[in-house]
This record gives C-alpha cells, structure tokens and sequence, in this order.
C-alpha cells in the first residue's frame, strides 16, 4: 500500500513541479522544454511500478519497469540480434530502396503532366490504403528472410514519399522558375538547384512518416513468416511462453529504435532545410 | 471527365502491365508441371541467361493460357481476383465463415469503434493541450514519441492486458473486439489530435480580439469561434484517421489469434498458402478503406455546407 501512496504522491509532486514550470519565465528555455516531458515520463514509470507493486499484479498480466529493465540487461545478446535483423536489414534497407524510388518515380511523373494528373488520385488513394496486407504475399515471393520484410516496407514507404514529393517539385513560384530559366538553366540544373532544396520541406513531410510505417512494415510482416529471430518473431514467441519481460524489452527496443529513427530523420531535416520558416527561431 | 481520363489511363497501364507480368511470374510451374508429365518443353535458350521467366514464356507460348489459370498462383490474374470476390461475397450465404461480407462486417465493427474512441480521445487531448500549457509541454511530445513505437509491438500486449482485465465481460462484448479497437484507436488519435490542435488555434487575433469587445466568456469564445473554427481540420484529419483505423484493426487482427476479420482471412490464405484467397482479401480492405474515406468525405461535404461555406 506504502507503494501505491508513494508513487501517486510522486506523481502529484511532480506534476506541480511542471506546472509551476511551465507558467515559469524559464517556460521556453531548451533544459525546461526537455525536462517537462522527462520528468511526465519518469512520474507515468514511477506510478507504473508502484501500481504493479501495490496491488501485486501478477508478473503474466503487467510487470514492472524494474523487472523489464532486468530482463532487458539479461537479454541484450538476442535483443541486438533480434534489432539487427528487424530493423537495421528488414526496416531501413527497405526504407532507404522505398525512399529513394520514390524520389526517382517522382521526377519521371513531374516530367510527363498527364502521368502526374492520372497518377496523382492514384498514389493518394494507394496511400490511405492498408498496405499492410501485402506482407504475406511479399513472405510467399521472398521468403522468409529479411528479403520479403524489405519489400514490404519499400512498398509502406513509397506512397507517401512519392505524394509529398510530387507536392514539392511543384512548390517553387512562377518567379523563381522564371529566374532560373533567365539565366540559361538546363533542365537538370534548374531541378538540382532550385527545385530539389524546395522540394525537400514535403519530401522530409513523407520521410516521417516513412519512419513510422517502416518499423510497422518490418514487424507486421514476421508474423507471417521468419526465421528464428526478429522483434515481431520474439514477441509472437514470447507471449505464447507468457515470458511477458521479455515481451516488454522487445517492445522497448522497438520503440526506442522508432524514436530514434525519427530523431534521426528530424534532425537530417532541420540541418538540409534550415532556411524554412518552420526551422527558424 | 477531362479529371477522369488520365487516372483512367494509369488504371489501364497497371492492369496491362499486371497481365503482362502474370505470365512471367506463373510460367516456371507450367514448365515444371509439363516436365514432370512428360510433355517436351523448350529451354529458355540464350536469352533465359538475361530474363529467365521473360525467356521462358516466350520459348512455351502455348502455355501461356494456362498462367492464367492456375489454382496457386505466384501472381493471380486481375480476373481471378474478381472472380474470388463475386464467389466469397454474392455465391456463399452471408452467415458462412468463408464469406468475405461476414468477416469485413467483423472488420468494419472494430474499425469503427476504433475511430470512434480514437476521434474523441484526439479531440478531447487537443482540448486540454490548447487549454493548459502544463499539458501542452508534459503531454505533447508523448503523443508524438508514441506514434514512433510501432504498435504492432504492442498489440500482443494489449491482448493479454485487455483479456486479463476482463474489460470485454464488463462492456458486455468479445476480449477480442476490445484489444482490436484499442489499437485502432491508438493508430487514429493522433491525425485527430494535430488536426484538432491546428484548427483550435486557427481563429486569427482580430477575432478573438473582436469576440472580446463582444466580453464573451472563456467557454463562449471556445463554442461559438473555436469549435466552429476548427472543423474543416477536423475533416480532413478524421480521413486520415479512419484509413489509420482501418490499419490498425487488421494489424490487430495478425498477431491476436483472431479467428474473423480480413486480416485473420490473410493469415489463413498464407498459412495455407493460398495466394488467391490473400489477395481476395487484401481487395476487399482496399474497397473497405475506399469507401470509409467516401464516406467520411460525404458527412464532410454535407456538415460544411451546412456551415455556409460554398463549394
């Protein structure tokens, strides 16, 4: 019971620390920006564990961060290889193919206006479909290896990117372009150097949200399929051993890798497109 | 019709172009199946080095019919989709499990209450969010942390925690019903919520400088500029919503041992490797999202008139 007092009381304490914080003058500072939302996360962990603790949830319904955090320092041999094998060679391999021949499709559409205009509508209803559902005819064509995984996330990936990208080639002004052609622009030249860097803002908009359905791709479709390791393998596995810690640090993993992917992809966008309103300070 | 042609036009060059690609993806068991019956069949010859299927159906064109035709298929044809449809929805009695009305009925169900429960949650959390700072700097970067974790890691999770609390018995429905819904829920909030927070805040100053001329209370200038005020961003971000509902219900359905549901029909079809029945499937969720978003779009198109904007 003590537990369960602790760690409500721990939640109220610090929700009143990011109250008065954020009405503080120090609201907008970087250290503030960062420690609101950690110390949310810290107080959700801390009543989490007391929950757990309190009222003595069995170990095979929820377990405590404290045991998920001992089964993942246990584990981190088959939790690296299991991350190795999801999402380095099955979800970026096929981001990183999805991506760029999406870039590629959207230069040839941008090229031919009435493909643009027809495939367009297309691409934008392909996109809102779920695409999911490909995953076991790719693990029937590839295999069972991270092959199928890839070609299921480069087809996830694709759709958005070649919207968002199509979007962008059309976002320079009519003066620009008119610039660009005074001073004797190529074709090549003009898309390099002035159509390219605007395009980049929506083409970054897609990359996003790639990042996402990539993990998902990458994930999904092991349950139709793997060899014997894999994030989405190790979790089907594990809940049928009710091994649930094990579940959880898997599920940490993925999360963590999804987080980081998108940091990542974030932080590549705010460095190449800089001079955008939306990166200004 | 000047709008229509051209999507006309790449619909046709993909079913060409899928034609054309049945041949080659289906000729090697052709090949193999007439080997083993004993009938001669030609080598793929110099070019098979190159484009081996491409090679082989042009050395053994009297078995391109056939391609067409197969009961398993790598690549099925258009046209034996179709026919799998029309047989698994209009040719079997609706109550049978092998009806493909009955399990996007199933589908459909968690669906909705996934966008349902998803919508409100992002509109309620974009409420709280444009209201409080402290919510706002605590809450909003968690939204956005957890649409990076893939939630079909959690899914199974959601499972056993749904099954063991017991929350479908005390709703009066089945365990699996509520996992699926959760996680469709989990996938459609987060449209709504940035949707909702953009629209909540897109009155400009000079309104709500004017509603305050006006000495219009808090909850008078949240109801009659707010609200109103953000109801186009609602639309266009309730149609993403309801494809991510979509999403994440047949996502559920993979890893939650469901029985019914499209996604269930997938795994089956694969586990029995039966392409044909995958791919049944994966059209029906297609024409299943397709008509949710038109759906969507019509309540948008009506609601939005009804507000006085002209189309």
């Amino acid at each position: 019971m003590s537990w369960l007092i602790f760690a409500v009381a721990f939640w109220l304490v610090t929700w009143a620390i990011n109250a008065a914080l954020a009405s503080s003058s120090a609201a907008s500072t970087r250290v503030v920006k960062i420690l609101i939302p950690a110390l949310f996360g810290a107080a959700i962990l801390v009543l989490w564990e007391g929950v757990v603790r309190g009222l003595g949830v069995p170990e095979v319904v929820l377990p405590a961060p404290s045991v998920i955090g001992a089964a993942i320092a246990a584990n981190l041999p088959t939790l690296g290889l299991d991350w190795f094998q999801t999402i380095i060679k099955g979800g970026l391999t096929g981001y990183l193919i999805g991506a760029f021949a999406a870039v590629v499709a959207a230069v040839l559409v941008d090229r031919v206006p009435f493909l643009k205009r027809g495939l367009l509508p297309v691409g934008n209803f392909v996109a809102a479909l779920p695409i999911v559902g490909i995953a076991p005819i790719m693990v029937m064509w590839f295999g069972f290896d991270w092959h199928s995984k890839a070609a299921v996330v480069v087809v996830m990936v694709f759709f958005p990117v070649l919207v968002n990208m199509v979007a962008g080639l059309e976002a320079t002004d009519r003066l620009s372009r008119d610039l660009i052609a005074t001073w004797g622009a190529s074709y090549w030249q003009a898309l390099f150097k002035l159509r390219f860097p605007a395009a980049m803002p929506f083409l970054f908009n897609g990359l996003k949200i790639g990042t996402t359905l990539a993990l998902i791709g990458a994930i999904v479709a092991e349950n139709f399929g793997s060899p014997t390791l894999g994030v989405g393998f190790r979790i089907s596995t594990a809940v049928g051993q009710l091994a649930l810690p094990m579940v959880w640090a898997e599920i940490a993993v993925a999360a963590l890798s999804g987080s980081v992917f998108y940091g990542l992809v974030a932080a590549i966008e705010k460095a190449v497109t800089f001079w955008h309103p939306s990166q200004r300070r | 019709m000047t709008r229509a042609t051209p999507i006309l036009a790449v619909l046709a060059l993909i079913l060409a172009v899928w034609y054309l690609a049945v041949p080659m993806a289906n000729i090697q068991w052709e090949v193999d199946q007439a080997a083993r019956a004993g009938t001669p069949t030609n080598p793929a010859g110099a070019l098979g080095a190159v484009l081996p299927q491409t090679a082989l159906v042009l050395a053994n064109p009297d078995l391109i019919p056939a391609t067409y035709a197969q009961e398993r298929p790598v690549l099925p044809a258009p046209h034996q989709i179709v026919e799998e449809l029309w047989k698994t929805t209009a040719g079997t009695k609706l109550s049978s499990k092998k009806n493909l009305v009955y399990h996007g009925l199933v589908t459909l169900t968690s669906t909705f209450w996934g966008f349902v429960v998803g919508s409100l949650l992002g509109i309620v959390m974009a409420v709280m969010i444009t209201r409080s700072r402290t919510v706002e700097m605590g809450l909003m970067p968690w939204a956005i942390i957890s649409q990076t974790v893939p939630v079909v890691a959690i899914a199974p999770m959601i499972v056993v925690l749904s099954n063991s609390a017991g929350l479908g018995e005390h709703l009066g429905v089945e365990n699996r019903l509520v996992s699926k819904v959760i996680i469709a829920a989990y996938l459609s909030y987060f449209p709504v919520l940035v949707g909702m927070i953009k629209g909540l805040r897109s009155p400009d100053p000079m309104q709500l400088d004017l509603l305050k001329t006006y000495s219009a209370s808090e909850g008078q200038g949240f109801f009659k500029l707010r609200l109103p005020a953000s109801v186009p961003y609602l639309f266009a971000s309730l149609k993403v919503g309801i494809a991510a509902s979509l999403v994440g219900t047949i996502v559920g359905e993979l890893p939650t041992g469901a029985v019914e549901g499209l996604g269930a029909r997938m795994l089956v079809g694969s586990q029995f490797g039966s392409p044909i029945m995958v791919w049944a499937a994966l059209f029906a969720a297609a024409i299943l999202g397709g008509v949710l978003i038109s759906i969507v779009r019509l309540a948008e198109g009506l609601v939005t008139r009804r507000m006085g904007v002209r189309a």
